[in-house]
């Protein structure tokens, strides 16, 4: 009798305590992870998972200044042409095959291909060889003052380096696997599409001796095992965390933050200077009225940003009025253009089109119905048109389909769109280079399409530029051009702060731009 | 008896067959395209055209449809057009949970429902009938979600006496796996307790009337015994077939719980796949419904005959 | 030989159910309470401009989520707009949603139901394809429905409609094949007389009153469906006040503003409360031996 009651609590206890020695960190993000190949896809959380799964050449730190990450030692020959780069000691994958140069320059070449800073700097580029192993070269037709930033930028699209296998994929499909040389391996086969993914410490990693900063620096796997759980509910999500059944939760509705703040455990964490959304109202530059520079002009009356910052935040804590373009707080922040930005009123706005040729027509606004934060800034726009005697025609739909939509260049009246409304990430909209969504490169670029030579040519010349100084005057004359052309209107700047269990966590790193969980460990 | 099942069997499969078409079609010409959704936020024009042609779907729609159906006679449902994954795994994954929260849904439904449905028609019409039956119809009149959130709010929140959210599988241990399901299934099962009751009640009414109950009243039987023994007993079959009937509504119910309380299940999964435009993963999902469906409605005619003796087949 | 064969007919009929709407409201109190909270909500709704205190469309950011108060009699949702106008139009969308499905359900059910359970051939190819309907899950299908074309207060109600036609398929087509079993009938076709003129004359009249009480558990049903379609976001056009819509987009707020979810919520479940007892009512009324069909 005594015995098996051993035996029962001997199988009760075991497990437990080998479930209380393996430290699991669940964190629930802002989108569940669907895709695995970063270079594939620009989603956010695919390039979330790719941090983790992936390492990069180089990775931009806390100042958005690249450090080597995978490289050990690197040099710029004197005339800026040639840069040679020695991969460091102790790169592995997670099959064990050692990371050689073969793969780096399969996988540069693939990311080359398919993201838009990588098409950038690839059209710089004449050679790209391998030396030896360890060892290769990149030479440019003329100097570019963007490769190494491009090499280690954190936004969408990261530069993962995969193993040649996988590089060889066409940049049109998605990669098989998901192996990498990162800090965290991706445990397929436990992978839940649409509910939850595994990974699992990489044992082999060897990190940088440096401290830890933004995507630069040691990145130390602190957990045996992250979850990266999804929650569609975000009300769901928020008492989880409350509850303590999930230790991070990427980004709450603004609204959840006092409640969370004042729960037992709960820290609120805002990531960084740059971190944050910025909001853009996009307005199709090739069909009437908006190919009229003059009626683009006319809808910065409509726009205060106080009322779209309130209606999507609420609390002014965690928002900014910024009248530019490039993060307002970021290193190019300036003030130019925002003359062009004007006081809300609608009568005025409804004048200045008429006088640009608009004659009552309907105006297409792509409605999103189900986003947390489009929808309700484009709830705001609408209203505010209506209140201008704007004829609007609302085409409401999920985001989904206004992704769809949005990059189809019929007339609105066709099956195209006027204006639609989205986000941009803090980090990426602090650099000139780096901010797809200033570009004017008309028909080839994002859409809207704006078309302006001036634009792209400064910003080929900020990538060129030399001095910090240098780049700070192309950017200010580069943001009051792009003011001009409404390449888009900007309704506002906010934080999203991130809330994790303090009691049980430690070790977030903050100036990310993108959450990362490397360097989390459990308590 | 073998016969008939697989008479039934096969009669289902035009139907099967017209489903199919139907939703195939209907997801084809939908607005909205799973090419551009995977490419992401910051791709252009080009690149969207380019994964359209990778994922096969600037072929002809009768050329995909041949092309599925051909698959789905060697067993390959497809894979998922975002992850790559196989259908089948998918579903699989998918299919515990759901059974799960349904199958207790079911029961915490029927166990309240019945007792309410036999004292409301036992006391028929008098004040007890109509508090307890708007008691039932209360919970039904409420939307999942609203029910959902305040028993949260109160049971998981407040008294942190019960899980927010998630589902632990049955290996991990069989409290955790209940104390996950408590909450939701209450939350859904409320809602179909009125249905329940009021079949239940109707039918036990029905019987209380007829002949041979006043009869066995008349002897002097026990009034309890005669309401459990006889009347019940013939008052089952239209109790199981609208408890069939719930079964098939409780899919619809399933979505939203699941989409609440964060239950990996097969509901979840047809509402992220139609939103995303996932057309494989929604073309298998409608077979495994209907397929469901027609198992249980089978089930179902074949309990009528253990229930009803004059049912031959 | 025609006239003769129809009065056979009639002779031989059991006289027709008169329903009395008079009788029934004396008699049955469910069905007087129910129908005058439904009286009261139809009221709200045709008049909610009169009522409503605030544009239940206007945003003002600025006032966003406050509680109850005499300027705002129901508080403010996460927009700043009124919740009581908003709850006084909602009435206007639920309502109109319950009762079209329940309509235009019930006139397609019927209709089907007649042909199934009178002509054997329709109802061998018809009832097929409602098994068919009825096997796939009716939030899927409205779903589908909805994203196949835009969000719009038209659509959802086609939504709405298509799952629930089955059931009332099937609950007239019972009550027609039992009629149609019936000797006096069999004499009357075998006599000659006109399918039609039976139908209308000794058919339809059976299946009216299991056909209202029937749609009017189907009304209330399709209100709580339009909520937990908003709830997934394949409902009416956000800015349209709906109850559905307006708990779907406070729900994420009930822990910090209950009101904006609590309010509407009870006007919802106060309505599909009133459509039951309605319906429980007239089913008592009418004829227990119903109940069975159901």
């Amino acid at each position: 009798m005594i015995v098996r009651l051993l035996a029962v609590l001997a199988a009760l206890v075991l497990p437990l305590s080998a479930m209380a020695q393996e430290k699991v960190l669940r964190a629930v993000m802002h989108a569940d992870v669907r895709v695995i190949d970063p270079v594939w896809t620009t989603q956010t959380i695919a390039n979330i998972h790719g941090a983790l799964v992936y390492d990069t050449l180089f990775g931009n730190d806390a100042d958005q200044k690249p450090q080597p990450q995978m490289v050990g030692k690197y040099e710029i020959s004197p005339d800026r042409l040639t840069y040679t780069f020695t991969l460091r000691d102790g790169l592995k994958f997670h099959d064990g095959s050692p990371v050689t140069t073969k793969d780096v320059i399969a996988s540069i070449k693939r990311w080359g291909a398919k993201d838009g800073v990588g098409q950038r700097l690839m059209g710089y580029v004449t050679a790209l060889d391998a030396v030896d192993d360890k060892t290769f070269r990149m030479v440019l037709r003329e100097p570019y003052g963007m490769v190494l930033e491009s090499l280690g930028k954190s936004g969408s699209s990261i530069a993962a380096i995969m193993r040649e296998k996988e590089a060889l994929t066409d940049p049109q499909q998605q990669v098989k696997e998901a192996i990498g040389s990162g800090p965290y391996i991706f445990a397929k086969d436990q992978w839940v599409p649409g509910s939850k993914a595994v990974y699992l410490k990489n044992k082999d990693y060897v990190p940088r001796t440096e401290a830890p900063s933004s995507f630069a620096g040691a990145k130390i796997p602190g957990v045996d095992r992250i979850e990266l759980v999804w929650i569609a509910d975000p009300q769901t999500a928020m008492s989880a965390l409350v509850n303590g059944e999930i230790d991070f939760y990427e980004s709450p509705n603004i609204d959840f933050l006092p409640l969370l703040a004042k729960a037992r455990g709960v820290k609120l964490l805002k990531t960084g200077k740059l971190d944050g959304t910025q909001g853009m109202i996009r307005l199709n530059h090739l069909h009437p009225p908006f190919n009229n520079v003059k009626a683009r002009q006319a809808m910065y009356h409509l726009v205060n940003q106080e009322d779209f910052l309130r209606a999507i935040v609420g609390d002014p804590k965690y928002y900014r009025v910024c009248h530019g373009l490039l993060t307002c707080g970021g290193p190019y922040e300036n003030d130019g253009g925002s003359a062009f930005f004007k006081e809300y009123n609608p009568k005025k706005a409804l004048q200045l089109l008429k006088e640009a040729g608009y004659k009552g027509e309907p105006i297409t606004v792509l409605a999103t119905t189900d986003h947390n934060t489009i929808t309700p800034a484009t709830q705001v726009l609408i209203q505010a048109m209506r209140e201008a005697g704007i004829n609007v025609d609302v085409q409401s739909m999920d985001w989904g389909s206004v992704v769809s939509r949005r990059a189809k260049k019929e007339p609105p009246a066709q099956g195209g769109w006027n204006i639609f409304i989205t986000n941009t990430g803090g980090v990426g909209a602090a650099n000139p280079v780096l901010h797809t969504w200033i570009g004017a490169a008309c028909e080839k670029g994002l859409f809207g399409w704006p078309c302006d030579p001036e634009i792209e040519k400064l910003r080929n010349a900020f990538g060129l530029a030399s001095s910090e100084d240098e780049r700070k005057r192309i950017a200010k004359e580069l943001q009051t051009k792009a003011m001009e052309q409404v390449v888009y209107i900007p309704f506002g700047q906010w934080d999203t702060p991130l809330a994790y269990r303090a009691d049980r966590i430690d070790g977030i790193v903050p100036n990310t731009g993108l959450a990362v969980l490397w360097g989390i460990t459990k308590k | 008896m073998t016969a008939y099942i697989v008479r039934r069997l096969f009669a289902t499969l035009p139907v099967m067959a017209v489903v199919a078409l139907f939703v195939f079609f209907l997801l084809r010409f939908a607005p909205g395209d799973p090419a551009a959704i995977i490419a992401g936020d910051d791709a252009t024009a080009e690149s969207i055209a380019a994964v359209r042609v990778k994922l096969g779907l600037d072929r002809p729609v009768v050329e995909q449809f041949g092309v599925w159906l051909w698959d789905l006679m060697r067993g390959d449902m497809g894979v998922s057009i975002f992850s790559n994954l196989p259908v089948t795994r998918l579903i699989a994954q998918r299919v515990e949970p759901t059974l799960a929260l349904s199958l207790s849904t079911l029961l915490v439904a029927v166990a309240l429902a019945i007792p309410i449905g036999v004292v409301a028609a036992w006391k028929a019409r008098k004040l007890v009938d109509r508090v307890v039956m708007g008691f039932a119809v209360l919970g039904f009149a409420m939307p999942v979600f609203v029910l959902a959130y305040v028993l949260i709010y109160f049971f998981a929140v407040q008294w942190q006496l019960l899980p927010v959210q998630g589902y632990r599988p049955i290996g991990e241990g069989f409290w955790p796996f209940v104390e996950c399901l408590i909450l939701p299934s209450v939350a859904l099962g409320v809602t179909y307790m009125a249905l329940i009751a009021r079949i239940t009640r109707a039918s036990m009414l029905e019987v209380l009337q007829q002949d041979y109950i006043r009869t066995a009243n008349a002897k002097g039987l026990a009034t309890d015994r005669v309401l459990l023994l006889h009347a019940l007993k013939n008052a089952a079959v239209p109790i199981v077939t609208v408890i069939g009937i719930g079964i098939a509504l409780l899919i619809s119910g399933v979505v939203i719980t699941e989409t609440v309380f964060n239950i990996p299940g097969l509901g979840r999964l047809t509402v992220d796949a139609v939103l995303k435009r996932d057309y494989p993963i929604v073309q298998g999902l409608i077979l495994v419904f209907a397929a469901a469906k027609v198992l249980v409605n089978l089930i179902i005619d074949i309990s009528y005959a253990f229930l009803d003796p004059r049912i031959r087949y | 030989m025609a006239a003769s064969a129809t009065s056979l007919a009639d002779d031989l009929a059991p006289p027709s159910r008169r329903f009395s709407l008079l009788t029934a409201i004396r008699r049955n109190p469910t069905i007087a309470f129910g129908g005058i909270l439904l009286l009261l909500l139809v009221f709200m709704a045709v008049f909610a401009p009169l009522i409503a205190t605030h544009d239940p469309l206007r945003i003002t950011p600025v006032n966003r989520l406050r509680p109850p108060s005499e300027r705002w009699w129901f508080g403010t949702d996460q927009f700043g707009r009124d919740v009581f106008s908003r709850t006084v139009y909602g009435a206007r969308v639920s309502l109109i949603v319950g009762l079209s499905v329940a309509a235009f359900s019930s006139l397609l059910g019927l209709a089907l139901g007649l042909a199934c359970g009178y002509f054997r051939r329709v109802d061998a190819v018809v009832m097929r394809v409602m098994d068919g309907l009825m096997a796939i899950p009716s939030i899927l299908l409205a779903i589908a429905l909805i994203t196949l074309t835009r969000p719009g207060l038209g659509i959802v109600i086609v939504a709405i409609v298509i799952p629930e036609v089955p059931r009332i398929v099937r609950v007239v087509r019972a009550v027609v094949l039992s009629i149609r079993a019936q000797p006096y009938i069999e004499s009357a076709i075998a006599g000659g007389t006109r399918n039609l003129k039976l139908l209308l004359r000794h058919v339809l009249p059976n299946t009216l009153a299991p056909l209202i009480v029937q749609s009017t558990y189907v009304c209330a049903s399709a209100m709580l469906i339009e909520a937990g379609l908003s709830f997934l976001g394949a409902g009416v056009p956000p800015e349209v006040p709906s109850w559905g819509n307006i708990i779907a987009q406070g729900r994420t707020f009930f822990q910090i503003a209950p009101w904006t979810i609590l309010i509407p919520g009870a006007f919802l479940a106060v309505t599909v409360l009133a459509v039951n007892l309605l319906g429980d009512g007239l089913r008592d009324r009418l004829d227990p031996r119903l109940a069975r069909r159901l």
